[in-house]
């Protein structure tokens, strides 16, 4: 299964189940189903449960709000993740805000943002800007890979959290396999803390062994982060634990910190710019927590600080590569 | 039919409760700031004396009368304003940012515009007779949600009532340096139904917004309604830049100080000790709260 059709069948079944389930977006509608089509069939089986907008980002995550203040559980879909920029007023001040200003018992709310690069769709359809959320206290911050059930982790989202959560899904993973097995690419996966909502995925080379690098990914870039440890494995000797969380803030650092004391080597990988990344936050945290045994300080890779660009090749050159991971592994190890 | 001396006691008590906040404040016991509604006070008990349980209104900044509109909780609010244990908000609130029951505000302009039409298209898929309503100023009229969302309540035909409080200015931003044309044509455009009353006409005004809430309910169609009126203090606590002569002339109108006079002397002096007295109650024991600590609130 793809990860397009984990998130619509998801959204299937939850509909189905609970006529308070309400998906808002642009252009949702059959047959057009969204522009990334994880809104389809959705409109037909469910007329009533689906809302399609004018183009107003601000206005229709404050729909959704305002029909989660009135005990709906509204899915927004916002377009491309670079508009969310319009509903930042809505999400940050309103949505984030309201639970525990007024003390509500729940806020069901869920903003779907297709985020990422890779594809040529140039500067203000290409961003990554999950970082821009780290500040905001309030918020929840999810991003499905095709290590998780997507799907899942959607239901969670609606039906239990009861909280605001920007739910980040990377363009790229949508035509993207999920990996059911023990194994991927070579590597062992293991769930950690399963009874967490959003729990983080770790594949190791040699489960048993001590780790030499803990490479931490999300999104979009987990299965080049894969490609790229079995590679150091295999062409290196070098055993990279991946940890891949999916909840993004607040951040479970005790999953990225077990493998962070075990090998004492962490590089950290997003698709956003590394200045005031996500990573930073991520080495700050492991840095203060594990300076002691730690062998090199946190490294981290990330886009280049210039908007993103449309021509392929300048794409390629900004955004990180499966060269520069496996670089930045060897640097760590001394290598280079 | 509300009766005259009801509309009197809540107006009074709204503009007595909005007076203590400046005193408090001058004598250092308040942070943060506060609008206060004085002279605006017809506004909120036109609107809230037709309100139902089920119906929700949403406020903006300039939100104590119409919170005592709606809930009659001064205690709560008063709190809330000073940082006590017993604010409806546990004191993460403040003055703009209040909720309870189905009152809600924020301090944000017109951000909650698509938040109440969302509200409102709630109440529309549950067909329980509610309506949603709305106060916004002139000034918020230069947002651009608020064009998102008239578009969409109309779209949609939701049971939204937008109040737009005309009082002329935006801080310190009159309507001639902020809204171009015309102020009901912005409601026109987008196909809602528009009125205009008069924020002084205290009996007319009470009228209006029976007959408009029980349209907006029956029909289940937006609204907009813009209520000519004046803020006769400052912003908010001394920001005052308008001519000294204007402000003096609608102070002259009063629309409380002129109800007040159309009462029996002695039932008027009656009422106003029975709220000065209900002040003090209330500020005593707001005062005898412990402070809200934010162990407590989480
Ligand atoms: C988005 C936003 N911009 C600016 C402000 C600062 N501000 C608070 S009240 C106000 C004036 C609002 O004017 P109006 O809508 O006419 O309401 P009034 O104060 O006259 O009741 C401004 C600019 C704000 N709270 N929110």
């Amino acid at each position: 299964m793809r990860v397009v059709e984990s998130l619509n069948g998801a959204l299937h079944r939850m509909m189905a189940a609970d006529p308070e389930v309400v998906l808002i977006g642009e252009d949702v509608l059959d047959p057009y189903g969204g522009a990334f089509k994880v809104s389809k069939g959705l409109s037909t089986a469910f007329p009533g449960q689906v809302i399609t907008t004018p183009i107003s980002e601000a206005g229709l995550v404050g729909v959704a709000v305002g029909m989660s203040l009135q005990g709906f559980k509204p899915v927004a879909e916002i377009m491309f993740g670079d508009f969310v920029t319009l509903a930042m007023d809505q999400i940050i001040n309103h949505a984030a805000k309201f639970p525990w200003m007024f003390g509500l018992a729940a806020l069901p709310l869920v903003v779907r943002v297709p985020m990422g690069g890779y594809r040529g769709y140039g500067p203000t359809h290409s961003q990554s800007l999950e970082a821009l959320f780290m500040a905001v206290p309030g918020l929840t911050m999810v991003a499905l890979s095709h290590l998780h059930d997507p799907g899942a982790l959607l239901e969670r989202a609606t039906l239990d959290a009861g909280v605001p959560i920007l739910f980040v899904e990377n363009k790229s993973l949508y035509p993207v396999e999920l990996e059911e097995g023990d194994m991927v690419g070579g590597l062992h996966r293991r769930v950690l803390d399963p009874r967490r909502p959003y729990p983080s995925v770790a594949l190791s080379a040699a489960p048993d062994e001590r780790p030499d690098v803990t490479l931490v990914a999300y999104g979009g870039l987990v299965p080049m982060a894969v490609r790229v440890a079995a590679e150091a494995m295999i062409e290196d000797e070098i055993l990279v634990e991946v940890v891949v969380p999916a909840q993004l803030r607040p951040l479970p650092i005790e999953d990225i910190l077990v493998s962070a004391e075990a090998s004492g080597r962490v590089l950290v990988i997003e698709e956003g710019p590394r200045v005031g990344g996500w990573g930073a936050h991520v080495a700050a945290d492991l840095t203060e927590r594990a300076f002691g045994r730690l062998k090199a300080p946190v490294a981290r890779i990330g886009a280049r600080d210039v908007p993103i660009p449309s021509a392929r090749q300048m794409e390629a050159q900004m955004l990180p590569a499966a060269g520069d991971v496996l670089a930045g592994i060897r640097d760590l190890m001394g290598k280079s | 039919m509300i009766e005259a001396v009801d509309i009197y006691r809540k107006m009074i008590l709204i503009r007595r409760f909005e007076e203590l906040l400046l005193e408090l404040f001058s004598a250092g016991k308040l942070s943060g700031t506060t609008h206060t509604y004085v002279g605006q006070e017809p506004v909120a008990i036109a609107v809230a004396s037709h309100l139902g349980p089920g119906d929700c209104v949403f406020s903006n900044h300039r939100c104590h009368g119409h919170y005592i509109a709606h809930t009659g909780d001064i205690e709560g609010l008063l709190a809330e304003i000073m940082g006590r244990t017993g604010g409806v908000c546990g004191g993460r609130g403040g003055s703009q940012h209040l909720h309870r029951g189905n009152f809600y505000s924020n301090g944000i302009q017109g951000g909650f515009m698509p938040i109440v039409v969302g509200m409102a298209l709630a109440e529309k898929k549950r067909a329980r007779g509610n309506v949603v309503v709305a106060f916004i100023g002139d000034g918020t009229l230069g947002e651009g949600a608020v064009y998102e969302a008239l578009n969409m309540a109309a779209l949609w035909s939701v049971p939204l009532l937008v109040v737009v409080e005309n009082n002329r200015y935006a801080q310190s931003t009159p309507i001639t340096l902020g809204v171009a044309g015309s102020i009901p044509d912005r409601g026109r455009c987008f196909g809602l139904s528009v009125g205009e009353s008069d924020g002084w006409d205290v009996t007319g005004l009470t009228a209006r917004f029976g007959t408009l809430v029980a349209q907006v309910r029956n029909e289940g169609r937006p609204h907009m309604e813009v209520v000519e009126t004046y803020r006769l203090n400052a912003h908010s606590k001394g920001d005052d830049t308008r001519a000294t002569m204007e402000v003096a002339a609608f102070r002259a109108r009063d629309p409380v100080e002129h109800w007040g006079r159309g009462l029996p002397p002695g039932l008027r002096a009656a009422v106003d000790a029975e709220v000065a007295g209900r002040l003090a109650e209330t500020l005593a024991a707001v005062e005898a709260m412990p402070l809200a600590q934010l162990a407590e609130v989480g």
